[in-house]
């Protein structure tokens, strides 16, 4: 029996199978590789370029982020961990502690972020007094300052400043008095400083003469004078003047040539060592020899 | 004929192109269904399994990774009849193709069944007077025969050199290099109807497909379904398609006639269906579950219900013995096969060494069509099935993707054409530097 409420009619199944024209392009074109990689990877990066560009357009957007990045920033580095809170500072002495932490942060705690142990390593290793520094962050938040002190083998004066000179030649400090510093030798001249080693082993070789001895002076950037008291000098070769100096003290050991009215020593021709006398004695020296000839003519 | 077989050429020119490619699509437009294959080549030997068997027929460079069939519309005899109709049969089995492949196809080589196949034996003669035969030599003597007047409306589809002869000796596959005074040719031509091939071409194009090569589906469904011996020492492979019957005649490996018959399956299927006065659905459904051309007593007992929608009780329970339906299926088979045999006969089919019959094709599912057919044809017959071929799915393995399989054979090694071979000298264009060549070297 027909029935009589109106129905729906059901659609009847597709006779034909086929696909549109359209639908068949569609499908070719997606099934071609190169197109495929195109859609695949380059419309999701058009759309996140798209979406990206647009946002980014708004200033209010690009503050808002940088804001967001620099409070993250802040937020991590300024976690306890990361906070210095003391400083240690190992090796040198108190005078050379005061321009040091004159160089380093006053305010703790810092944020280990924010200190540039590179610079201030630089800094504190371009004071005169320090060798060498080491710069670090080191267990419990403690800034970890370790100092090697430049120690001073000899007193460079320069006019009316005397210099502290270490075994490299550099410059450590400044003293007002020969009398602070008697321990350190003397040296003088220009060139002096860049030939410490042998300054110091001239010094070690002065052995008996080292009382009398004041300082040296570098001749002509050359050669080494050396000044003992009584005005007296010993003119050093350039080369080997160790041995030279060894000859003096044996001569002086010998003939007690020094504590002679001797002003000058020369070494410098190490085949014809020359003595050089003051004027007095050299006068009498000369008069004693006319009249030894006088009173043997005499005789 | 030089358009034709310029056509040709390009279309050699477009297999070469899909060889390059790797992906080629089968396409097989019959009557009843619409099959699509895509092909993958990889070069020989690439699916080799490890257990040491060796490639088949060939045929192991090629690897099936779609295949899609569709019931075929708007073609008639296995010509295109309907042409929006076939456009979209032919979209639709090879979208789902390329589906399954997920690979897109640009080339496709198809077959077509229909079209009034007329086959030709063709005979040259060149004298090449005691030298060796050169490439020029074999291209002159098959431009030396004799090509009968096949009308305007025709074309060639095939042209295969069947046989060399050099002096007395004949047989030679290949005689270049070989020295004699006369050389012979033997050659094979089909024509088909130029409007036909036309139609299809069209089709193919309409679908954004280049076509790549064509083929009878006769000689394809041969190439798949007689085995190398049958091929070699003399068979007929009747395809018994849907709305035509392919005859296909093979001798020494090549196809020496081809023709149709305009009778198939859908006849059959029209035929109970008017017998019956039941719809063509039905028909054809009885016809592939019931259907047999050998009645026994059996078959008067078992009933098939019919059926019928039209609200009717007593038309809507009709029955039918299946001896009844047998009746009505048995005298279009044995038309069929009889006008397979005039055919054959006409052929000269008798004289070959061997007369095996391979019958395959849709139809050649029948039930008893083999007890039948020897009746017909002859003592030596039997039901083919095609090739396996790598990859190709279990439901297209039967005997009516016969010549789909033939036609991957033929995409992957066709044989030599008239077109394949060089072009004669003297056919060249008038300001080639070719013949300048040539005739620099015969006269000095």
């Amino acid at each position: 029996m027909r029935s009589l409420i109106r129905r729906t009619v059901v659609d009847a199944p597709r006779r034909d199978p086929a696909p549109s024209r359209l639908d068949y392009r569609y499908q070719r074109l997606m099934l071609t590789p190169g197109f495929r990689a195109s859609v695949r990877i380059g419309v999701p990066i058009v759309l996140i370029l798209t979406i990206a560009g647009s946002w980014f357009s708004q200033p209010e957007n690009r503050a808002e982020l940088a804001a967001t990045i620099e409070e993250t920033k802040q937020d991590f580095q300024q976690r306890p961990q990361f906070m210095v809170q003391t400083m240690n500072l190992s090796g040198g002495d108190l005078e050379i502690a005061a321009q040091v932490s004159a160089l380093l942060p006053r305010e703790f705690p810092v944020s280990s972020f924010d200190l540039d142990l590179e610079k201030i390593r630089a800094d504190i290793e371009a004071l005169d007094p320090i060798k060498s520094a080491s710069v670090r962050v080191g267990q419990g938040g403690a800034l970890e300052v370790a100092l090697t002190p430049r120690v001073p083998v000899a007193l460079w004066r320069d006019g009316a400043t005397l210099r502290l000179i270490d075994a490299d030649g550099v410059q450590s400090g400044q003293i007002t008095a020969r009398a602070d510093r008697l321990d350190l030798p003397l040296i003088a001249g220009d060139g002096a400083e860049d030939n410490i080693d042998e300054a110091l082993n001239l010094f070690a070789a002065a052995g008996p003469l080292i009382d009398r001895v004041r300082g040296l002076v570098r001749m002509g950037e050359r050669r080494w004078d050396m000044v003992l008291d009584r005005d007296q000098r010993i003119l050093l070769p350039s080369e080997g003047a160790v041995a030279a100096l060894d000859r003096v003290i044996a001569l002086n050991d010998a003939q007690d040539m020094l504590n002679r009215d001797v002003a000058v020593v020369d070494m410098r021709n190490a085949h014809r060592p020359t003595l050089r006398m003051n004027e007095e004695a050299a006068t009498a020296l000369r008069r004693v020899n006319t009249t030894t000839i006088e009173d043997r003519a005499d005789n | 004929m030089g358009d034709l077989y310029d056509s040709q050429r390009a279309m050699r020119q477009m297999r070469k192109a899909a060889m390059q490619r790797g992906v080629v699509a089968i396409l097989d437009v019959g009557t009843s269904k619409i099959a699509c294959l895509v092909l993958r080549f990889d070069g020989p030997e690439q699916f080799r399994s490890s257990d040491g068997i060796g490639s088949l027929a060939g045929q192991s460079q090629f690897r099936v990774i779609g295949a899609a069939t569709t019931r075929s519309r708007g073609v008639r005899f296995g010509e295109v009849d309907a042409m929006q109709e076939t456009e979209r049969a032919i979209r639709t089995a090879v979208q789902a193709a390329q589906k399954m492949a997920n690979v897109r196809v640009d080339h496709v080589i198809a077959c077509l069944s229909g079209a009034r196949p007329r086959s030709y034996g063709l005979d040259g003669t060149l004298d090449v007077s005691g030298g060796t035969v050169t490439e020029q030599d074999i291209s002159q003597v098959m431009a030396s025969c004799d090509v009968p007047d096949y009308g305007a409306d025709r074309e060639v589809l095939h042209a295969q050199p069947v046989n060399f002869a050099l002096d007395h000796r004949s047989g030679l596959a290949d005689p270049r290099g070989q020295i004699g005074n006369v050389l012979k040719t033997d050659m094979h031509m089909l024509t088909v109807d130029a409007h036909a091939i036309e139609n299809i071409f069209y089709c193919i194009k309409r679908c954004d497909l280049e076509l790549a090569g064509l083929a009878s589906s006769a000689y394809v469904s041969g190439m798949s379904s007689l085995v190398e011996d049958e091929q070699e020492l003399g068979a007929a492979c009747i395809d018994l398609g849907g709305g035509s019957t392919g005859i296909s005649v093979f001798m020494k490996k090549h196809m020496i006639y081809a023709d149709s018959v305009r009778m198939g399956g859908e006849h059959v299927t029209s035929d109970i269906s008017m017998g019956l006065q039941i719809p063509a659905n039905t028909a054809e459904r009885i016809k592939t579950f019931y259907g047999g051309v050998m009645a026994t007593g059996m078959d008067d007992r078992e009933m098939i219900e019919i059926g019928g929608d039209t609200g009717d009780w007593e038309h809507d329970r009709r029955t039918v013995s299946r001896a009844e339906l047998i009746g009505i299926m048995r005298p279009r088979v044995e038309e069929i096969l009889e006008e397979v045999r005039e055919r054959l006969d006409a052929s000269g089919f008798e004289h070959l060494p061997s007369q095996q019959i391979v019958l395959t094709g849709g139809g050649s599912q029948i039930p008893g069509l083999d007890g039948l057919a020897s009746k017909i044809l002859g003592q030596q017959v039997r039901l083919g099935r095609p090739l396996r071929v790598q990859g190709l799915p279990q439901a297209a393995i039967g005997p009516a993707f016969s010549s789909a399989v033939g036609l991957t054979l033929f995409a992957a090694n066709p044989q030599d054409e008239w077109w394949d071979f060089e072009i004669p000298a003297d056919r060249y264009p008038a300001k080639s530097l070719k013949r300048a060549v040539k005739w620099f070297k015969d006269n000095w």
